[in-house]
């Protein structure tokens, strides 16, 4: 079954003077329509890279980008990696929009938040600037902003973190686009507006029938809305699973240290915190074997030093379950449930 | 509510305006007292070879020198309104208003000598600051968007040398190698006065050399500063922003990016504009035009010509307090973040 969205096997590198950086190294992932996936990772770890990508956003003087990410498009699937950068601006916005992770920075403060949003709409749809304003007004009642009538002819800097991030939003959404992609949407707001503006993807993912590929380091955030969840490090995608799944059957080591570090009240009973030690691996030189084997508190449950040597591939360890690991599922559930216990 | 932000911009306005007329009259008040604190005695200057005390008493009564700085000022105050009569006899002088004085070096007044330099100077100014705006920003938009290309350095090496070149070798260099070489300007008619609009070809004859002259260095600073701000700007989140909306390269470059990183060049160009109105002392110079540059130069070296120092100076500096309101009002209208408070 083909996916609204398919990345496969996408590299991203920056050549630098010190060597080429490798920001994502052969990562596939899909979404369908209606459906959210969550990329998690720490920072470095190439997810907005790789999403970025998609978009077409790099430039491509000082990037290297090799793979396929196909768009299935009732017209017939277009691979934006590969496809005439003219081709791929006139999807931008279109068919997919993308939110950044600082509301305060992305939206231009000469223009009036109307005008940007009506500009976004001007762009594939004929009509007056009049109408392109009555549509901003329109999509800014839509994302819940109050008065809009009066609010569409303000400036960014008249807005809060929280209502900016709405007005990106509104904007990403004015062409109806098919994927949204949200950089970390809520990493620069207050907790309690973080909760609204998932709410309000959620409930616009329902209205329009959207794919979501949401960015973020904040597993709470992707237990909130995620169907699916895959978790990168060091530029791999190392375990990609259902959000259930991934939250109560981790079966990769990184992914098992994440969950570990954060408070949960979903256990009960009292259980210590763990940090994972060590620092993330440099993406100029990646270790050999498995990235995560030097900060891996599995690695010496398996022999020959294998780890450090050979690495480990994306397999589907069960059903519709896949990780990258030497160790297999059952023995490390079997190991963090007695080291649990402990 | 609209109404409500007009009425406060009107307030507002209408505030810097009274405070711009006070910086005026501070100006003002200021020469005259340190006019009255130099060593020299202009009474004395203009007093022939067989100088008695008497002579020299009755010209400080001639050029109103006799009273107390404050009253000195008061009277020219007055001229500046009414109009005013120079000496009293048979040889009085009177210069209607607005009367800046009249300068016995020149026996003339000094309204009428402005009358004749200024139109000089603006050409001059006007000029200069069309070629190096239309100059440096072009030029520094076309280095940022061919960073590190060949168009990038062959403008950082325009910069240099227009920026380490003084402009009074440029000037001496212009007329030496260019001017007189190719016999393009009669040297006896170097910065000879042409109306713009009566004989077009003549002014530019006369000020095109001048005015590049004069840009060069103001070009080199604006290719600089405009390359640098269009590559910040070029970096800002809201261009990415403006790139995800799926906008093309040349509507984010002339919409977005330029009207973010062209106005604060705005603001300094309208100041710099304001500067040069006070006159272009040493370009003037170079080329022989009778500006107000020259005019106030030789006030100042040479005649000790107090009245003609007055209104250069105030000329000058009411170009640049009234272009320091403009410009903030500009400012107000270009940058909505300003307009809120």
């Amino acid at each position: 079954m083909t996916k609204f969205l398919e990345v496969n096997n996408l590299s991203v590198g920056f050549p630098t003077p010190d060597g080429l950086v490798k920001a994502a190294n052969n990562v596939s992932y899909s979404v369908d329509l209606g459906e959210t996936l969550a990329i998690v990772g720490e920072s470095g770890s190439g997810k907005s890279v790789s999403n970025l990508a998609v978009m077409g956003l790099h430039n491509p003087i000082n990037t290297q980008i090799s793979g396929s990410a196909v768009l299935n498009l009732p017209t017939g699937p277009v691979d934006v990696i590969t496809a005439d950068t003219e081709v791929v601006r006139r999807l931008r916005g279109k068919v997919m929009s993308m939110i950044f992770q600082d509301p305060m920075s992305a939206l231009h403060p000469y223009y009036s938040v109307g005008d940007q949003i009506a500009e976004a709409w001007s762009l594939y749809n004929e009509g007056s600037k009049k109408d392109g304003l009555k549509r901003a007004q329109q999509m800014l009642d839509l994302v819940g902003i109050p008065a809009a009538d009066k609010r569409v002819n303000e400036f960014p800097h008249q807005f809060s973190g929280g209502m900016r991030q709405r007005v990106m939003i509104a904007m990403a959404l004015v062409n109806n686009p098919s994927l949204l992609i949200a950089d970390e949407p809520t990493t620069a707001l207050d907790v309690t507006v973080q909760a609204q503006i998932l709410s309000l993807l959620k409930d616009l993912q329902k209205e329009f029938n959207m794919a979501i590929i949401l960015i973020t380091h904040d597993l709470g955030v992707v237990a909130q809305v995620a169907d699916r969840v895959s978790v990168m490090y060091g530029g791999q995608v190392v375990e990609s699973a259902t959000a259930d799944q991934t939250f109560y059957k981790s079966i990769q080591p990184y992914t098992i240290g994440l969950l570990d570090s954060i408070p949960r009240v979903d256990i009960t009973g009292s259980h210590r915190l763990r940090s994972i030690p060590g620092q993330p691996p440099s993406l100029i030189n990646l270790p050999a074997g498995c990235a995560f084997a030097p900060r891996c508190s599995f690695a010496s449950e398996v022999t020959d030093n294998k780890c450090r040597v050979v690495e480990p591939e994306l397999v589907e360890k069960r059903a519709d379950h896949f990780a990258r690991c030497h160790i297999s599922a059952e023995q490390l559930l079997d190991i963090s449930a007695s080291r649990a216990g402990k | 509510m609209k109404i409500e932000k007009g009425e406060k911009m009107l307030k507002y306005i209408s505030k810097r305006l009274a405070y711009t007329l006070f910086l005026i009259l501070l100006v003002s008040i200021t020469v005259f007292f340190i006019f009255d604190l130099l060593p020299v005695d202009p009474a004395r200057l203009i007093c022939s070879k067989q100088c008695t005390p008497q002579i020299v008493e009755a010209n400080r009564h001639k050029l109103g020198l006799d009273v107390p700085v404050l009253e000195q000022w008061w009277r020219f105050i007055q001229g500046l309104f009414a109009g005013r009569t120079y000496g009293d006899g048979d040889i009085a002088f009177t210069c209607p208003a607005p009367a800046f004085g009249y300068s016995y070096p020149r026996h003339e007044c000094v309204t009428t000598m402005i009358g004749k330099a200024f139109p000089v100077t603006l050409s001059l100014a006007l000029g200069a600051f069309a070629l190096w705006i239309s100059v440096g920003v072009s030029l520094g938009i076309l280095a940022a968007r061919k960073k590190g290309k060949f168009a990038d350095r062959a403008s950082s090496v325009f910069v240099l040398v227009g920026t380490s070149l003084p402009t009074f070798i440029t000037g001496i260099l212009v007329v030496l190698f260019i001017v007189l070489q190719f016999n393009i300007v009669n040297p006896l008619e170097l910065g000879d006065w042409a109306n713009p609009f009566t004989d077009p070809f003549g002014w530019l004859k006369a000020f095109f050399f001048p005015c590049a002259t004069l840009a060069l260095s103001y070009a080199a600073t604006y290719t600089r500063f405009t390359r640098s701000n269009v590559i910040e700007t070029s970096s800002e989140d809201y261009i990415r922003t403006a790139r995800a909306k799926g906008l093309s390269e040349k509507v984010i470059l002339r919409k977005h990016t330029l009207r973010a990183a062209l106005a604060p060049i705005a603001t300094i160009a309208g100041l710099d504009f304001a500067g040069l109105l006070g006159g272009a002392i040493i370009t003037e110079g170079i080329f022989g035009l009778n500006g107000l540059g020259k005019m106030s130069i030789t006030a100042v070296l040479e005649t000790y010509d107090l009245p003609v120092i007055v209104a250069t100076t105030l000329i000058a500096s009411t170009f640049l307090v009234v272009m320091n309101l403009i410009v903030d009002i500009l400012y107000a209208f270009l940058d909505p973040r300003v307009r809120q408070s």
